[in-house]
């Protein structure tokens, strides 16, 4: 038996969370005595054997068709699961990305095997024993699993990817599928991208407002003070729904997940759905009226004060400092 | 158009998530139920789409008797028709619940003819499975993209939008098509006087299916363990902008 790793990249840029994989990938194939393969579909995929060498797989399966330029979850799906079952592969993983989720569904809809989305410890056995997330990190479930042939993604994040010991030498075999024409239909036909440098994702420094902030205008010192900082605008569901800001502001469960170096949320209660988007902050400043608000006892620092005080109050203070005023 | 969206019952939780003594399911007896915010959006869209392109949504789900509330929700922002596949409340896994909704659209589309658009959440907020849509679509034979955060039509042709990191990627998937829709598509509405007073009226068909289950199986449900934290108070006014600023100077980003 073998354990497949898929590894995810546009046109050869590969996705850091495919680290992520390998690394969790290369623990569960020695603790079921397997060697760990990867599998790379799409163009200038080859040039990630090395990466994907150095992390302990053994050798990379190339899988090449006309079809298989840019990402397409229905013609990815179909390839990775051929070329699993003709290596008779013991388990299929990913990272818990948008597309390595949606991968894993689709071998999982075609070969008809249960899929584990998210796990963040998986312990081999019979059963095999698994702890995944749910709602969105605010909860743990213990699963068992029983199938033929196990899917399963790692949450993205839930481990720090590190290379191999020993790496291998990068080897590759390729693998061609037989891929029905009609599977062109979910290709990608076209990429925009918007903005180049920060994100919210990325930004160290993001400032959100909640319901608190009580209007659209009242973002603007929200804005001049993530702008002093280098930061970006963040905020809660409950000001996305007020259409006070658009839904890419929004941190937590169904929006964004954010890792800044500080995280200063105002007007924010701090609901379980608002702090999994938040809790991988290293450091949190809640400014609240409320000194029970969940935000606050949560966080390590927080002023308990009307934000429309202190926030002018922190710019300006921000602008003496930076000799601005 | 014919369009169909399911939904999910899933509980509200405020502060934290509480899990019942037996570690089998939400401790929701303090709680208010909704549906996840992809699912909302989904089908905000759908009655946008009909209302645009004229046609009707029907709106699915499967879950205990109360799961009604959900669809007559969904009756009172736009759907026309409503069907729930009841359950004994005990949860399904994904692989049941694909089965049992996929068995429920063909029966649907055996009765009143295909459904041109099929919208699902991207994942469903409490278990988050990523895959009863993509499970049902492939069992219909349908094209599946998911993370889509646009719709457009042009000459049965949807064009879907998917965010990637700083921009968005299209699909040109071909009708019937199936998306799993994310939150920020649209801003649902609330539903009005005469929205809530006409959804009373409309009738939820109930479907009856049994379905195998897969291999998961739940052994328990608990909380990740808390970084309980002293919160270090920093002031109660505007004069805690010195303090803050300390604090952003030690950390480097001032
Ligand atoms: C499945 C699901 C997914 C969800 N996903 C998300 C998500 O991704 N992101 C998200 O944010 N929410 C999400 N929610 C919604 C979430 O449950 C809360 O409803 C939401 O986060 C509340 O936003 P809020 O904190 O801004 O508002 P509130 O809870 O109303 O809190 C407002 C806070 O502002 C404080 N305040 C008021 N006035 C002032 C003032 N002048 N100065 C200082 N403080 C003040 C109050 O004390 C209070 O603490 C989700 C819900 C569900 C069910
Ligand atoms: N019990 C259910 N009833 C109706 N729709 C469901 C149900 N469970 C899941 N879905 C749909 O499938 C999507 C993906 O669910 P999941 O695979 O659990 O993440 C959800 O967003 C819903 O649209």
């Amino acid at each position: 038996m073998t354990l497949l790793v898929v590894l995810e990249h546009d046109r050869g840029d590969l996705a850091d969370a495919s680290l992520e994989a390998l690394t969790a990938g290369r623990g569960l194939a020695a603790a079921n005595g397997w060697p760990m393969h990867a599998v790379i579909v799409g163009a200038n995929g080859e040039n990630l054997a090395s990466d994907a060498a150095k992390y302990g797989a053994e050798v990379s399966h190339v899988v090449g068709h006309d079809m298989l330029v840019d990402f397409g979850p229905e013609a990815w799906g179909e390839s990775v699961a051929q070329l699993a079952r003709s290596i008779d592969a013991g388990a299929v993983m990913a990272s818990g990305t948008e597309r390595g989720n949606e991968v894993l569904a689709q071998i999982a809809a075609r070969l008809d095997e249960p899929f584990v989305a998210n796990c963040v410890t998986v312990t081999p056995g019979d059963p095999w024993e698994i702890t995944r997330v749910q709602w969105g990190g605010s909860l743990l479930e213990d699963t068992t699993l029983v199938a033929g042939m196990k899917l399963l993604t790692y949450g993205h994040h839930s481990l720090e990817p590190s290379p191999a010991d020993s790496a291998g030498d990068g080897s590759t075999i390729a693998f061609t599928p037989e891929l029905d024409a009609t599977l062109a239909r979910t290709i990608v036909q076209d990429r925009t991208v918007l903005t180049k440098g920060v994100t919210l994702a990325t930004a160290p420094v993001v400032v959100s407002g909640g319901r608190g902030v009580g209007s659209a205008e009242g973002f603007g010192p929200l804005e001049e003070l993530a702008e002093l900082l280098g930061g970006r605008v963040g905020c809660s569901r409950a000001v996305t729904n007020n259409g006070w800001r658009p839904h890419s502001d929004q941190v937590g469960q169904t929006g964004t997940r954010i890792a800044p170096e500080i995280y200063i949320a105002t007007g924010i209660s701090g609901a379980i759905q608002h702090w999994v988007g938040a809790m991988a902050s290293k450091n949190i400043l809640a400014i609240n009226t409320d000194a029970e608000a969940n935000m606050v006892v949560k966080a390590g620092h927080a002023v308990i004060a009307d934000l429309h005080q202190v926030v002018p109050a922190i710019i300006d203070e921000v602008k003496k400092r930076k000799g601005l005023a | 158009m014919r369009i169909l969206v399911c939904v999910k019952r899933v509980p509200a939780p405020g502060a934290k998530i509480l899990v019942t003594e037996d570690g089998q399911d939400v401790d929701a007896a303090h709680l208010g139920f909704t549906t996840s915010p992809h699912e909302e959006c989904a089908l905000e869209e759908a009655v946008q789409i009909a209302e645009r392109e004229g046609g009707e949504v029907t709106v699915l789900t499967l879950g205990e008797a109360a799961a009604e509330e959900q669809l007559r929700y969904a009756a009172s922002v736009g759907a026309h028709n409503a069907v729930l596949i009841p359950t004994d409340g005990e949860p399904w896994d994904p692989q049941r619940t694909a089965r049992a909704i996929s068995q429920a659209i063909t029966d649907l589309e055996a009765a009143d003819g295909a459904f041109d658009l099929i919208l699902f959440g991207n994942e469903s907020a409490d278990s988050g499975g990523f895959q009863v849509g993509v499970r049902c679509a492939y069992a219909l034979g349908r094209p599946i993209v998911n993370g889509i955060k646009g719709i457009e039509f042009a000459d049965g042709v949807a064009s879907a939008r998917r965010e990637i990191d700083g921009g968005y990627e299209v699909y040109e998937v071909p009708l019937p098509a199936v998306f799993g829709v994310k939150e920020g598509i649209n801003l649902p509405r609330y539903p009005t006087m005469k929205g809530r007073l006409a959804s009373k009226k409309v009738e939820v068909a109930s479907m009856e299916l049994q379905a195998d289950s897969g291999g998961l199986a739940r052994v328990r449900l608990h909380r990740p363990e808390e970084q309980v934290s002293e919160t270090v108070i920093l002031g109660t006014g505007a004069d805690a902008a010195g303090a803050v600023c300390d604090l952003l100077e030690e950390l480097g980003v001032l």
